[in-house]
């Protein structure tokens, strides 16, 4: 584990699509940095021989069956969204395209 | 346009196939083409704060039919989430198969013999359709874009191929022949155009002899078996021409344009994302049991390689260009009305041809039924019809629909039987004293003057080889 | 105080009204929220005529269910159809969901009555409910304290009297550290025993539903009302509810209790004398009481820190400004998304999933996020072989008593370490409770925490209702 640096916060704000100052950066550097540190207490156990658990109780998946089930409204729906056009939900240009 | 001499280019497929399913993946929305915006939806589809997705069986087993289709192994598999911000995707991650997919390895064999591995088949969910509004309708210089949430949790399966694909030609069979397994298998209904199967290319090219793969390129936007096996030889040429001129290949997403006919960069590796990917908490681990992958593999229909065997088998000597019908019937999934038309009593020869030729013209997959070719072909075959008016009927079956024997009453070509065919060669023998003896004394060209009688008696109705065989009988009398 | 149990059977023996409850319900929070902002949004409409079908039902002779009456306080990240359901965060302003979580369905046929929407940290991110976007909830034994979090906002309205049942989430300790600091029963189920579907995402393997009440009876007969398979929700228990009413008086004789020295340390010592006269208590009742330690547990406040943030940043994405709430208008999408993002969101919410983002993000997942999913793995063997030697565990809920608002905003790290005894719970997946247990130095309240393998709901509620009857008045 290495330290966190501001760059790593930048980059990381970017991916999650937030916007900071630069005195956010500089707080939020300081405060994840101590989480991340306590978190160094992980290094002294030897995980290699231990799997990853990634839910508590790990049953084989429930299925539903192929039948269709009533959804919502339209406008019950979109009258919840911020912005509508044709029946669509409506958003500002894309740049980029979708991966 | 094609790769330079000297160098060998390197291809795999990833194929994005909609399953044909009632409902989406996650959830028990209809999975229907051609709704009106934004009515098959629910707080699963539209990622609402607080919904779960609960895994649909009946996705799982076509997922599991490809899979056996494709020689995989069905294993115990797992879902994870694939985090990116865009607006068709109403969670702003993807619920995807990653590290432990469904299917994992498997073969194709193509129509020439030739192998392509087949690396994993994994289940995914689509995303909605995001439509350009403004000046160019293209997303470049949209003025805003609407989201339909209709196509969101769409199931799909992603099939990857082992980079094993050498020629354009062969990544198109592949992706056709794939494409009849997947309609074979009831999986998908295969439509390019509409999207229910997309495939995209990783392209790379290296100097002959090379063993080292050279940097590949993802194209993207192949929306037809022509446009893929167009692209792949542009890319091909344009990589080998930039690497002979000294240059090298940036590894990138390209977007075929299929009316310039190019490709052209959307995104190079610095902008690749990063996904963060992990295991999806709201789905536990998906363990396809024994007896239902027995039950899956014993259910799955004849696939098109087999299908090829049995036409091919009922030919006796095919030549090569019924071993090219054969092909083609078989990849248009119109060869059990061959195969139907032959147990029916008609001659293998041309059930073949006129699926082949006349059938596949008419679109005959989606317009005609195999009853009704069977009908007219049996018809054809008894006498009933002569060659030119059963392809009428067919035809008018496209366009009318209707009862083929009906149809072939109305427009006036019922029954000339043997009887009545008789009678009317009969007749013109008769009238042509002169020409009868000529032709009986070796003057095999007025064979074609005695049909054109009967022709004309007959008002066309008559078949022009039984007319001959008739005149040839006589002949020998 | 009357408990629920009374009340209910009150209004099904027609001693009373479930309107003439749910009136007392809103007036209590009329008179009281202003000092307390327990609430975020009454739902009197709404409230009533559930209460006049209830009255209805009874007239007609019909069973109007277990809880037949009862007012009952929501989490707000509990979706409630029509009605305003925020995650106290602006991003979520104004939204009305289209449709109703499971355990909200479930409790109406049950009887129970909505009655408002409860305060908490923004997305349950928190343990003092501070982070709301609509102000803090403040504690009712001491209003310049805090109440706990994340469901402060549910355990100071059942403590003021407000309601007798309030639903919470727990995903580190959300439910059972703010009912310690308010003076009242707290319950985290087994992970998948209550459905998630309709509870607004926190960190989806950890979070689960489960009752503040002022009695264990009245968290039994919630529970028994919640719990139980949800075909809309996956990862729940394919089984149906327990039933734990019925074995409520079964008591621990023969029992083995241990006292777990990793769920003390740090303690401030009236917490830790508190637990210790739990455990004379469980004693008395003919339990062996032993103490053991289980190191591995001092790893769950590090592994929780890396676990929620990653999930969470996920399940965060999707407020984005486009389907439903809050959108700051700007000139492409992404500056949309991010303009909107940062607006709506706190500066907690912020600092978790950029931690989540971290954990997960290219580079850093193994050392991150993976390796916490490896010390879950290892945290639930020790529990397990805790349970090889002990039927239940005991310790502290929270390390102190309530702590003054504002204490420890400014220091994340120390704000956290207030979960540090509930957190191993989520990530094992097991049950545990916390029953109030006297009061401190200063006269708080204190809670104890009583831990059982998972399914053991029956065994550690019996425990409970021991630790009740034998809590000092």
């Amino acid at each position: 584990m290495t330290s966190l640096s501001r760059e790593d916060v930048a980059h990381v704000a970017k991916l999650a699509r937030l916007a900071l100052s630069d005195e956010d950066l500089e707080r939020y550097t300081d405060q994840l940095r101590a989480v991340l540190d306590h978190a160094r207490d992980l290094e002294a156990f030897d995980f290699e021989s231990t799997a990853p658990t990634a839910h508590p109780f790990a049953a084989a998946a429930y299925l539903r069956e192929d039948v269709v089930v009533e959804g919502l409204d339209r406008d019950e729906v979109l009258n919840q969204a911020p912005a509508v056009e044709d029946d669509r939900f409506c958003v500002p240009q894309i740049i980029g395209d979708a991966p | 346009m094609t790769i330079l001499d000297g160098y060998e280019m390197v291809v795999g497929l990833e194929v994005h196939t909609e399953l044909k399913t009632v409902t989406k993946l996650f959830c028990g929305c209809a999975n229907a083409f051609g709704s009106a915006p934004n009515t098959n939806v629910c707080p699963v589809c539209l990622g609402l704060p607080g919904s779960l997705p609960v895994l649909n069986r009946g996705a799982v087993e076509l997922a599991m039919a490809i899979g056996t289709a494709l020689g995989c192994s069905i294993l115990p598999s797992s879902f994870h989430r694939k985090n990116y911000f865009y607006p068709d995707m109403p969670k702003d991650y993807q619920i995807s198969q990653y590290d432990e997919p469904i299917n994992v390895g498997g073969t194709l064999e193509l129509p020439d013999g030739s192998t392509v591995r087949i690396e994993r088949a994994h289940l995914e969910e689509d995303t909605g359709k995001t439509t350009h509004v403004g000046a160019s309708g293209r997303i470049h210089g949209a003025e805003r874009s609407l989201v339909d949430y209709n196509r969101a949790g769409v199931p799909l399966v992603e099939i990857v191929s082992a980079p094993d694909i050498t020629s354009a030609a062969q990544a198109r069979a592949y992706a056709a022949e794939l494409r009849s397994i997947l309609v074979a298998t009831g999986a998908s209904d295969g439509r390019m155009e509409e999207g229910s199967m997309r495939v995209d290319a990783n392209v790379s090219v290296r100097r002959v002899g090379d063993a080292t793969l050279g940097t590949r390129c993802e194209i993207k936007n192949l929306n037809s078996l022509r446009s893929l096996q167009r692209a792949v030889d542009h890319e091909a040429e344009r990589q080998s021409e930039l690497v002979a001129a000294g240059g090298r290949v940036v590894q990138e997403t390209r977007h075929w344009d299929e009316v310039a006919g190019t490709t052209v960069t959307m995104r190079s590796k610095e902008e690749a994302y990063d996904y963060r990917y992990f295991p999806e908490p709201d789905l536990l681990p998906l363990v396809p049991e024994d007896p239902w992958r027995d039950r899956v593999a014993a259910e799955l229909p004849a696939l098109p390689a087999a299908r090829r065997t049995t036409l091919l088998a009922l030919l006796g000597e095919p030549t090569p260009s019924q071993r090219d019908q054969v092909l083609s019937v078989v990849e248009l999934g119109i060869d059990a009305m061959v195969t139907s038309a032959v147990s029916s009593g008609v001659d293998p020869a041309r059930a073949l041809s006129r699926v082949a030729n006349e059938v596949a013209a008419l679109n005959g997959a989606e317009t005609l039924g195999v009853d009704d070719v069977v009908t007219v072909l049996s018809m054809e075959q008894a006498g009933e019809l002569s060659a030119t008016h059963a392809k009428a009927v067919l035809a008018d079956l496209v366009e009318h629909g209707g009862d083929p024997r009906e149809l072939a009453k109305r427009r006036g070509f019922e029954q000339l039987d043997a009887s009545s065919l008789d009678a009317t060669i009969d007749e013109v023998v008769a009238s042509f004293p002169d020409e009868w003896t000529r032709y009986c004394q070796g003057d095999d060209k007025l064979a074609q003057f005695f049909v054109g009688h009967v022709m004309k008696q007959t008002k066309g109705q008559a078949d022009g080889k039984a007319v001959i065989a008739g005149l040839a009988s006589r002949r020998s009398r | 105080m009357t408990t629920a149990i009374e009340l209910a059977d009150s209004v099904r023996r027609g001693e009373t009204t479930a309107t003439t409850l749910t009136e007392g319900s809103l007036a209590a929070i009329a008179a009281g929220n202003g000092a307390l902002n327990a609430f975020l949004h009454v739902d009197v409409d709404g409230a009533l005529s559930a209460a006049a079908r209830v009255d209805r039902a009874v007239a007609n002779g019909e069973d109007p269910g277990p809880l037949a009456g009862v007012p009952i306080a929501l989490k707000d990240n509990l979706c409630t159809r029509g009605v305003p359901t925020t995650a106290a965060s602006r991003i979520l302003e104004g939204w009305r969901p289209p449709y109703t979580a499971t355990v909200v369905d479930r409790l109406l046929g049950a009887g129970a009555i909505p009655v408002g929407k409860t305060n908490l940290d923004e997305f349950a991110m928190g343990s003092s409910t501070e982070n709301s976007a609509f102000g803090p909830t403040r504690n009712p034994h001491d209003h310049a304290r805090v109440p706990g979090g994340s469901s402060g906002g549910s355990a100071a309205a059942v403590a003021s009297g407000m309601v007798p049942i309030g639903l919470g989430s727990d995903t580190g300790g959300s439910i059972r550290q703010p009912a310690a600091l308010c003076g009242v029963v707290g319950v985290k189920p087994t992970y998948g025993m209550v459905s998630r579907y309709g509870l607004i995402a926190f960190a989806s393997s950890l979070d689960q539903i489960g009752p503040l009440t002022r009695s264990v009876a009245d968290a039994a007969v919630c529970l028994e009302v919640i719990a139980g398979h949800d075909p809309r929700d996956s990862t729940s228990l394919q089984e149906p509810a327990p039933s734990l009413v019925a074995s409520l008086h079964d008591g621990v004789e023969g029992r083995t209790v241990a006292l777990v020295r990793e769920l003390l340390d740090g303690a401030a010592p009236d917490v830790e004398a508190a637990v210790n006269a739990s455990a004379a208590v469980l004693r008395d009742a003919g339990a062996t009481v032993i103490e053991i330690s289980i190191p591995e547990l001092r790893l769950g406040l590090s592994a929780y820190y890396l676990i929620a943030p990653a999930e969470a940043s996920s399940n965060l994405a999707r407020y984005d400004g486009v389907r439903y709430g809050l959108r700051v208008d700007a000139d492409d999408l992404t500056m949309m998304n991010v303009a909107t993002r940062t607006k709506g969101f706190g500066d907690e919410v912020k600092r978790r999933i950029m931690l989540g983002t971290y954990a997960l993000s290219a580079g850093y997942y193994d050392a991150y996020y993976g390796r916490a999913q490896r010390v879950r793995t290892l945290l639930s063997r020790a529990f397990a072989g805790a349970y090889g030697r002990a039927d239940l565990l005991v310790g502290a809920t929270a390390p102190t008593t309530a702590f003054e608002l504002g204490a420890k905003t400014t220091d994340p790290m120390a704000m956290y370490l207030s979960d540090v005894y509930t957190i191993p719970s989520n990530l094992s997946g097991d049950p545990a409770i916390t029953v109030p247990f006297g009061s401190g130095a200063d006269g708080l309240p204190l809670g104890v925490q009583l831990l059982g393998p998972a399914r053991s709901e029956r065994l550690v509620f019996a425990a409970a209702q021991v630790l009740e009857e034998g809590a000092p008045r």
